[in-house]
């Protein structure tokens, strides 16, 4: 059966606006702490979700919006929960990266890597209580070098547990160049543990969509994990207010802070030789220029782009979509934001 | 003299110590942008990123050490320490006990604590007591920019593995990165006495173990550290108004513990009231009760710290985490 590009897009539009509106109630200040988006990954998170059904489970990263939304929490709740009121989705208890539906079995963490357990926790209980069922776990390529991350590899391979492995790779591990700190090929790195790969355009929702099909069709009958691998790019970068993001879209007050007392250190009596010194300017300056020529803005990357390309046949169809998700997210921004007692 | 921001002044002090030693090498995630005012004075060799696997660098930090290195190893946060104790607790800890004292870890373990920026219970954690409680860990919390720099070089002299936690809340950087995200529409409750500080031109180490008295008093003693010391120099103040005389023991160093501090304030005015960011229970707060009930002296006793998972909410989390309005009535208490 082919995927229903239409539901799928309105998904993807549907997490798409509604984290454009997050992002605007958290410069606003009305969200506090630290705010990861999934905008740039919607493909991954709808070509995998779209797939799940009753007591498949999900374990989620910092980034967990998207996924809760696609899966079918109320998005009112999960808005209520980053408000900080009572009846948000936790109670005002989690926060964004505490996350958590019973109903959906879905629990997101903020210690990166910890999805591996998580997910292999969830699928050895689907394997005993609900045979057929799976587990998905979504992290990035960060945390591929976490310990417990590829142990859980080796775990779900030894004991055959249903579980996709989902990482959605933007090349930046927080503000480090992953390629830096990462030693070797992710694929070969899972396939090394019996963990078959499957490398896909993470930004190509179809292409996300019949990958992980499989993949999970293969975990539903009982051949055990896969690993997908899927490049993205974040629009945001790591969080709101990334310091390399604001930098290099306001330069002009974002630099001095930066440049001047970068420049006294470099230039500091003490310390070693300048060749050394350089060096690590060149370091310094290698990560600001990986930004400035990050894609984030070209059209190719933009997941929402691509799926909508392919429906632009149908223009009036595809603008009534529009419309109604749009409704369907203003509407859940109000209800939302309407006051109630505390 | 000069005027210094509260990380700035551990980065200074660090500096100098670096420049003065270039056994001292510095490691964690994302250090090459965070640190880079170091790794452009100090190169790549000795400033270096780390992937995110804390379990491997904190341990190979550990190893480095015992092989005459001097490493600083950069956790992003205190709460992480929860996906690499080994290195900590099985070796660091351990090494000088096991090798009859023929063998230490110098290593510097410098980490974010703390809460009150809307972060989380896995993002807010103080977690100092749970550090302290293990035998042959070092445990540091400056409360002040001037403290910051002065004990950030006595842990890297220091012949065994010192923890150094920063305040987020105390934090310039820190709580720009994690915080407000350059955002001027958020409001945090900075105590203005702990951010900024007059800084030597040379710094000097201090005493590692030594309580300071930040305000003296007849009828109370409270005893904190971080942020709480400033919240309680705050109730102190206002407790003023009502008559009532509330001295501040600030401990600086969790482990080991200035006791003689402790006992000769809580003797003085014979009441103790505790003010922990950290859990309740099985930490700090009891230990400073041990320690005054085991060098004999009497006295009337509470605390005021954190007594569940830290809530995302804002309003939540103010009320969970120590503050003026619960001391000053833990104070009015112990006054009955």
């Amino acid at each position: 059966m082919p995927p229903n590009l239409w539901l799928i897009y309105s998904l993807m539009l549907k997490s798409r606006l509604f984290e454009e509106a997050i992002a605007r109630l958290w410069h606003d200040g009305l969200i506090s702490g630290e705010m990861h988006l999934g905008t740039g990954e919607e493909a991954i998170i709808a070509g995998v979700v779209a797939h799940l059904r009753e007591y498949d489970a999900m374990a989620l990263d910092h980034r967990s919006t998207a996924a809760l939304l696609m899966r079918g929490v109320d998005p009112v709740l999960i808005l209520r929960e980053l408000l900080c009121y009572p009846d948000g989705l936790c109670g005002g208890m989690g926060g964004h990266m505490h996350l958590f539906s019973k109903e959906y079995l879905a629990a997101s963490s903020g210690i990166v890597g910890a999805e591996g357990p998580i997910a292999a926790g969830f699928a050895l209980s689907a394997q005993q209580l609900h045979l057929g069922a799976i587990a998905v776990a979504f992290f990035g390529e960060g945390a591929m070098n976490q310990g417990m991350l590829m142990e859980s590899l080796n775990l779900t391979s030894a004991w055959n547990l249903p579980v996709l492995f989902v990482c959605k790779d933007d090349g930046w591990a927080i503000t480090t160049q992953s390629k830096k700190v990462t030693g070797g090929d992710l694929n070969e790195r899972a396939r090394g543990l019996g963990i078959p790969a499957v490398e896909v355009d993470g930004c190509n929702v179809f292409e996300v969509w019949e990958a992980s099909h499989s993949a999970i069709e293969r975990a539903r009958s009982g051949q055990g994990p896969t690993f997908l691998h899927a490049r993205c790019v974040h629009f945001e970068g790591h969080f709101l207010g990334f310091q390399l993001i604001r930098m290099v879209r306001n330069p002009i007050r974002e630099m001095p802070g930066i440049a001047i007392p970068l420049t006294q250190s470099f230039l500091h009596f003490g310390g070693v030789a300048l060749q050394e010194r350089l060096a690590g300017l060149k370091v310094v300056l290698a990560a600001v220029l990986a930004t400035l020529r990050d894609p984030r803005q070209d059209s190719i990357n933009d997941p929402l782009w691509r799926a909508r390309k392919t429906l632009e046949s149908e223009p009036v169809r595809l603008q009534e979509l529009e419309d109604q998700v749009e409704n369907e997210i203003s509407n859940v921004i109000s209800i939302a934001l309407a006051e109630v007692p505390l | 003299m000069r005027t210094m921001y509260f990380s700035q002044a551990v980065d200074d002090a660090l500096a100098q110590a670096m420049a003065d030693d270039p056994r001292i090498i510095l490691f964690g995630e994302d250090t090459p942008l965070l640190r880079r005012n170091l790794l452009v004075r100090f190169g790549p060799r000795r400033v270096r990123g780390a992937p995110i696997s804390e379990s491997a660098f904190l341990g190979a930090g550990v190893a480095a050490a015992m092989a005459g290195l001097r490493p600083v190893v950069e956790m992003y946060m205190v709460d992480f320490f929860g996906v690499c104790m080994d290195a900590l607790l099985n070796h660091a800890a351990k090494i000088e006990a096991f090798s009859g004292g023929k063998w230490t870890a110098p290593i510097v373990v410098r980490a974010p604590c703390g809460g009150g920026y809307g972060d989380g219970g896995q993002h807010e954690q103080s977690l100092w007591g749970w550090l302290a409680h293990i035998p042959g860990l070092t445990v540091l919390v400056p409360s002040t920019p001037l403290d910051a720099g002065g004990l950030i070089l006595a842990a890297l002299q220091h012949d065994g593995p010192v923890i150094f936690l920063e305040h987020k809340l105390l934090s310039e950087t820190w709580l720009e990165f994690l915080g407000s995200g350059a955002r001027n529409t958020v409001h945090f409750d900075v105590p203005t006495e702990g951010i900024k500080s007059t800084v030597p031109q040379k710094w000097e180490p201090l005493p590692i173990g030594k309580a300071v008295l930040r305000r003296a008093g007849d009828d109370v003693t409270i005893i904190s550290v971080g942020v709480g010391v400033h919240r309680a120099l705050e109730a102190a103040q206002a407790l003023e108004a009502e008559g009532i005389s509330a001295g501040v023991l600030d401990l600086r160093t969790i482990s080991p513990l200035d006791k003689t501090a402790v006992c000769e304030t809580v003797a003085q005015t014979g009441r103790l009231l505790v003010v922990d960011e950290d859990y309740e229970g099985f930490g700090l707060s009891g230990e400073l009760s041990a320690v005054v009930l085991e060098a004999g002296i009497f006295c009337k006793y509470t605390r005021v710290c954190t007594q569940t998972t830290i809530p995302y909410a804002r309003h939540l989390e103010d009320q969970i985490l120590p503050n003026k309005q619960r001391i000053c009535a833990s104070v009015r208490q112990l006054m009955q």
